[in-house]
């Protein structure tokens, strides 16, 4: 974060996710707020990149603004018409009060932390290393995850099969 | 590094020596650098849009040249004799069809979203041109060589999606939709195959680099293509889903939806999805041919030969093979290609990955040779392939006539509630609920 390209990056970068994440909010119609908020996504992963985080980076863009970005359109094209905006709610205020609370939360602990700056570099590549340590030393968590990920995936499709086998 | 002989030449290269392009890009970067002392952000934008700006030229020559090529030799194929009016033997016609494109009148609909009809067809360029930052052309030839190179690749296909999506919604026409989301439910079951058939391939190269893999082949003489047959041909059928050819363009299948995702379009905005096309085309092509077929290496011809000339006349072979398929094949139904996907690929995908890992720990645990080891892979998984291809097919093929599916059952059960009327018991349905 010294020279003068990553200081405009992060603040172009920065502009982009939060720019487009009030987007999401403030936008009615439904789909324009999905692609904000896949903009918004992209920011996120153009932020890890200034961090020298390309794995995690690139899995951003894969799952979130790929994957994760599709199955809302699915949630959107599944709705029936008339709920599909992003109209008022009675929710409104206690959510405006909760994000507000969040956000004061982090705000103040981020300017009240004595950040330390890191002595040592860049990191090289971190693909291997996480990849090491996923099938290496957390291979259990991993292998959990993946089983629970399963397990999950066929209760969805054991919850909407019809009832019975089909005839014909 | 291992393989550093196969790395950037350095500036040393002569202003002839033509088989590394970039020196020329490089000393210009030197040269600002280090005797203007500009900053190090200042470089890095120069190469940036000196990258962009060549990538885009070539592209656009090629794709004026393939537009000829592919309507001849389609022609030929289907016994016609293909555009001959405009030029001689019609080889002005691509020009003649874009000043077309250019002159005519963009309509947009009265009542489309006019934000993301605009959108669609910009954001379509976005996958279509940003994969090619990834791929090496030649002996330093890369604008950028990331280490998740590989994972990038998909990562940017998988953006398409949105901008097809975005296209179809906005355009506010029912066929335009219809399309719209045959794309997104084919993508996002071939993007499982494509991740997997790329899996074997990064477990023989040991890296996602895409410059490590050609590297890795050149260095031991051996092709992925031989090595993963059945990932590569997972790769280019998941590939011709991506790019949207024949026979997998049921998104935009004229005979049964009008034009798909881009009906609305007209002027030069269906221009840049006809461009996107191909554009698309040629990455999916550049990405076979780095990771399966050497990239611009070819067992020690690129000594002689200019290694981005070796490359493109591959990259062109392989983009050849889709324009025949195209010219060949009938297209397939929607649920065929599900099916295909779920129930033929994924299984043969999967067991691949663990072919190539059984492999590749053999080789590395049991010190063999490289000598032995990579032709009785090779072998091996040719041979496996065939019998996996064939045998589970015939497996597929001959189940109980009863237990094959006849039509999909979810789609139907989700697509629509039914309106039966009142007093006729069990009657086919007539109309969807939700259609005016």
């Amino acid at each position: 974060m010294d020279d003068a390209g990553s200081v405009i990056a992060f603040w172009l970068l920065a502009a982009l996710t939060v720019g487009s994440a009030l987007g999401v909010v403030a936008v009615r119609d439904l789909i324009r707020a999905l692609v904000l908020l896949i903009t918004s996504f992209l920011g996120v992963a153009g932020l890890y990149i200034t961090l020298s985080a390309d794995f995690v980076a690139v899995a951003q863009v894969l799952i979130y603004a790929g994957a994760i970005s599709i199955l809302l359109i699915f949630a959107i094209m599944l709705t029936p018409r008339a709920s599909r905006d992003n109209a008022e709610t009675f929710l409104q205020v206690p959510a405006l009060l909760l994000a507000g609370l969040v956000a004061f939360t982090i705000g103040f602990i981020s300017l009240q932390t004595d950040w330390p700056i890191a002595e040592r570099g860049g990191f090289g590549e971190t693909a291997s290393a996480i990849g090491e340590a996923l099938l290496d030393k957390y291979v259990l968590p991993f292998e959990m995850a993946s089983v629970l990920l399963l397990v999950a995936m066929l209760g969805a499709i054991v919850l909407v099969r019809p009832e019975g086998t089909p005839e014909e | 590094m291992p393989f550093d002989k196969l790395r950037t030449s350095g500036p040393l290269a002569a202003w002839y020596d033509l088989r590394d392009l970039g020196h020329y890009a490089r000393s210009l970067l030197g040269w600002l650098g280090d005797d203007l002392g500009a900053p190090d952000w200042v470089t890095y934008v120069v190469s940036g849009v000196i990258g962009i700006v060549a990538i885009l030229l070539w592209l656009l020559v090629s794709q004026l040249s393939f537009i000829w090529i592919e309507r001849r030799v389609i022609g030929r194929m289907q016994a016609r004799i293909g555009p001959n009016r405009v030029g001689p033997r019609g080889l002005l016609q691509p020009i003649a069809d874009a000043m077309k494109l250019l002159l005519k009148e963009a309509i947009t609909v009265r009542l489309a979203d006019r934000p993301l009809f605009w959108l669609g067809p910009v954001l379509i360029f976005v996958p279509a041109m940003v994969v090619f930052a990834v791929i090496p052309f030649g002996k330093g030839m890369t604008l950028a060589d990331l280490n998740v190179g590989v994972l990038f690749v998909i990562a940017i296909g998988s953006i398409n999606t949105v901008a097809v999506f975005i296209a179809g919604w906005s355009s506010n026409n029912k066929f335009a939709l219809l399309g719209a989301m045959r794309t997104v439910a084919m993508l996002i079951s071939y993007e499982l195959i494509q991740v997997l058939a790329l899996l074997g391939v990064v477990i023989f190269a040991g890296s996602m680099r895409l410059g490590e893999v050609v590297a890795w082949q050149s260095h031991y003489n051996a092709w992925l293509l031989f090595l993963q047959p059945l990932a590569l041909v997972s790769f280019i059928i998941a590939g011709a889903v991506e790019i949207n050819r024949s026979p997998m363009d049921i998104s935009e299948a004229e005979s049964e939806i009008v034009a798909g995702y881009h009906t609305e379009y007209s002027g030069i905005k269906f221009g840049f999805f006809y461009t996107a096309e191909y554009f698309a085309g040629f990455a999916i092509s550049a990405v076979i041919v780095t990771l399966f077929l050497g990239g611009w290496t070819a067992w020690g011809l690129e000594e002689w030969v200019p290694g981005w000339l070796l490359f493109l006349s591959k990259l062109y072979l392989v983009f050849f093979l889709f324009i025949w398929t195209r010219g060949t094949l009938p297209r397939l139904r929607i649920d065929q290609l599900m099916a295909f996907a779920w129930k033929f690929l994924l299984p043969l995908a999967l067991v691949n990955v663990l072919i190539a890992g059984g492999e590749v720990l053999a080789w590395r645990e049991g010190d063999i040779s490289s000598n032995v080891a990579l032709p009785v892979f090779g072998l091996a998984n040719a041979a496996l392939a065939a019998q996996l291809i064939v045998g589970w097919g015939t497996f597929m093929g001959h189940l109980k006539p009863e237990r094959r599916a006849k039509r999909a059952v979810l789609t139907q059960e989700l697509g629509a509630i039914y309106y039966v009327p009142a007093g006729s018991q069990g009657a086919p349905p007539e109309r969807p609920l939700g259609e005016p």
